[in-house]
């Protein structure tokens, strides 16, 4: 009898297991149809029925790169493709030729730029506020915590309406800057959060000993607090940059061309002239890399990271 | 950035108070927060009572010409910001019910042991840590009526998704429901996992039937985690605005006109500066309640 019921349970168990590996699959299609567009020639990106099957080609990412002209006469061509370098003769041979560098590399620039810069920013300050937080006593403490959740949960478009008439006014539209004190605000609210729970985690014995050993407060937080909060700090770090990398409302907004990141740009693309979509799936291929790696990276902090630091494993 | 460096002043001064401390932590960011969310906040307070637009001219009494409620008057009047509630909420079920069941279902799938349980759990996580703009625009190209994948896929020949009034708020939450349904399920999950193994044994003993089990053991205990992703994502879903804008522009007509993008359209495309505003802070009072429930249930969760 046990055995029976056991050899059951074991069937069962390799058909979810089937069921699981089935839905991944079909949960990875979005994702992988889009980066195998962007290695498909131009012809096959809009074949039908789609191609499953088809040659590997580069050509997507060098016209994302590049502004290109159409070459007028076959002798241009010859002569062209004589002294081409290997990027070259890949639009060549669509009877294109490379006349500059597109706008994607500069936004690409940006994005990176204004992440990293408002990251630093605000986990910094947002790791401050939560050691203070964290070990003082506050009147409303609990008041002011929700007041700072609070200014994350209001809609972008909502809080653009009169930021944009300051920014205006002050000048900072367009400018990476305003981008990066926005993002620094965004994503203020969300460090404080995440790193009060980590730093909540970390007993107050070990600063109280440094204190009775003539440390003052500031040294105890430098090198007793920070140095064990440093995987909270990183794996908040992570989150931020993913947040402000993602970003699209205000960067739409508020930047038009000096200061404008991938995300409003990539689709922007989408009006202009014959859409290429191998091109447009290029950017987004590009744009999801260091999303993917840091997914990965995160994985034991994300139940974490999006509950606001509230749930911890 | 703009702020002066804690390290450098403290290190001069040894052994500053706790409360100097902790103001000199805790006030930058408070500051920075009032100055870049509240102040612009109360700015566009005044403007909802004004009849402006940030692209003509200032000129006292004429441009901002002050109005008193009657913005409000003519955005809570207006039919067709109505409309725009309905297809927000019929959006917000849509997505919330998909995210659930699909997350949900999942969870329960994946609470096993298996080779390769941590692989496939962040494989599926990743949709939920894309830009929401880049996941509409290549949801766009497998949406393609001619060749797009879903449709080669689903053997529809030339069937229209996003031109199509009748489905084009459908598709748009689907894409939704991809990108957030592992945001219930990395939620059920943890849930799921935190239930003792003895409860299951002891019903086991009893002779329990699968459903009872769940009904009795499994349910009540992932619904503190579950009601937060629930919360969470309703108020995700009445904000939508990027995914939607990316993929149907609020098209075809109106019908996936979401509040969020007839806000962006009244402030930023007709430049109805004042009226904006006042259509801003009545959609900013919805969701202040609606975060206002989460962060508690958050903070319940806290003590768990």
């Amino acid at each position: 009898m046990a055995t029976v019921e056991q050899s059951k349970k074991k069937v069962s168990h390799w058909i979810i297991i089937a069921i699981i590996l089935v839905l991944t699959i079909v949960y990875l299609i979005p994702t992988y149809w889009v980066i195998s567009s962007s290695f498909k020639p131009f012809k096959v990106v809009t074949s039908i029925p789609p191609k499953i099957l088809f040659k590997p080609e580069i050509t997507s990412y060098i016209k994302l790169f590049t502004k290109r002209s159409i070459v007028r006469s076959d002798e241009e061509l010859e002569e062209r493709s004589a002294q081409a370098k290997w990027y070259e003769t890949k639009v060549l041979k669509l009877g294109q030729t490379i006349t500059g560098i597109s706008p994607f590399p500069n936004r690409l620039f940006n994005s990176i730029f204004v992440a990293v810069l408002s990251t630093v920013a605000a986990v910094g300050l947002g790791t401050l506020t939560a050691y203070g937080f964290s070990r003082f006593k506050f009147k409303g403490e609990n008041d002011w915590l929700f007041f700072i959740l609070s200014t994350r949960m209001l809609p972008p478009v909502v809080v653009t309406i009169p930021l944009f008439l300051m920014y205006r006014f002050l000048g900072l539209n367009d400018t990476r800057f305003g981008l990066i004190l926005l993002y620094t605000c965004f994503n203020l609210s969300f460090a404080t959060w995440v790193m009060k729970g980590f730093i909540d985690e970390i007993p107050r014995e070990y600063e109280e000993a440094a204190l009775v050993d003539g440390y003052t407060r500031f040294e105890a937080f430098r090198k007793i607090v920070l140095p064990q909060a440093a995987t909270g700090i990183a794996a908040t770090a992570v989150f931020c940059f993913i947040f402000a990398w993602n970003e699209y409302v205000f960067a739409l907004i508020m930047t038009t061309r000096n200061a404008q990141t991938a995300p409003p740009f990539i689709p922007s693309q989408l009006g202009v002239g014959l859409v290429d979509w191998g091109v447009m799936a290029a950017g987004a291929s590009i744009f999801l890399i260091p999303v993917v790696a840091f997914t990965f990276v995160l994985r034991k902090h994300l139940l974490r990271g999006v509950t606001f630091g509230a749930i911890r494993k | 950035m703009n702020q002066q460096k804690p390290g450098e002043m403290l290190a001069t001064r040894r052994g500053l108070s706790d409360t100097a401390i902790k103001r000199l932590f805790v006030l930058p960011t408070i500051i920075l927060l009032l100055c870049i969310n509240i102040f612009p906040l109360i700015w566009s307070l005044g403007l909802s009572f004004a009849d402006y637009s940030a692209v003509r001219p200032r000129v006292p009494g004429v441009n901002p010409n002050w109005i008193g409620g009657g913005n409000y008057k003519e955005v809570l009047m207006d039919s067709h910001i109505w409309e725009y509630f309905t297809i927000t909420a019929k959006y917000a079920m849509m997505a919330v019910a998909g995210e659930f069941l699909v997350g949900f279902g999942i969870a329960l799938l994946l609470n096993r042991d298996f080779k390769a349980k941590g692989l496939i759990t962040t494989l599926i996580l990743i949709p939920m840590m894309m830009s929401m703009a880049i996941v509409g625009l290549f949801w766009k190209l497998l949406y393609n009526p001619g060749w797009g994948i879903i449709n080669y896929m689903l053997g529809l020949k030339e069937f229209q998704w996003l031109a199509n009034p009748r489905v084009a708020l459908v598709a748009v939450a689907i894409t939704d429901i991809w990108m957030w349904a592992p945001f219930t399920m990395l939620l059920a999950l943890a849930g799921l996992s935190a239930i003792p193994q003895y409860l299951y044994e002891a019903a086991e003993i009893d002779r329990a039937s699968w459903w009872f089990k769940f009904r009795r053991i499994t349910l009540p205990l992932v619904t503190p985690l579950l009601l937060i992703a629930l919360i969470f994502r309703t108020m995700e879903a009445f904000k939508m605005f990027d995914i939607a804008f990316v993929m149907t522009g609020g098209g075809p007509g109106t019908t996936t006109e979401l509040i969020a993008i007839n806000l962006y359209r009244l402030a930023f495309a007709q430049w109805n500066t004042g009226r904006a505003s006042a259509f801003a802070y009545i959609i900013l009072i919805m969701i202040i309640a609606i975060s206002n429930i989460y962060i508690k249930y958050l903070n319940k969760a806290k003590e768990m």
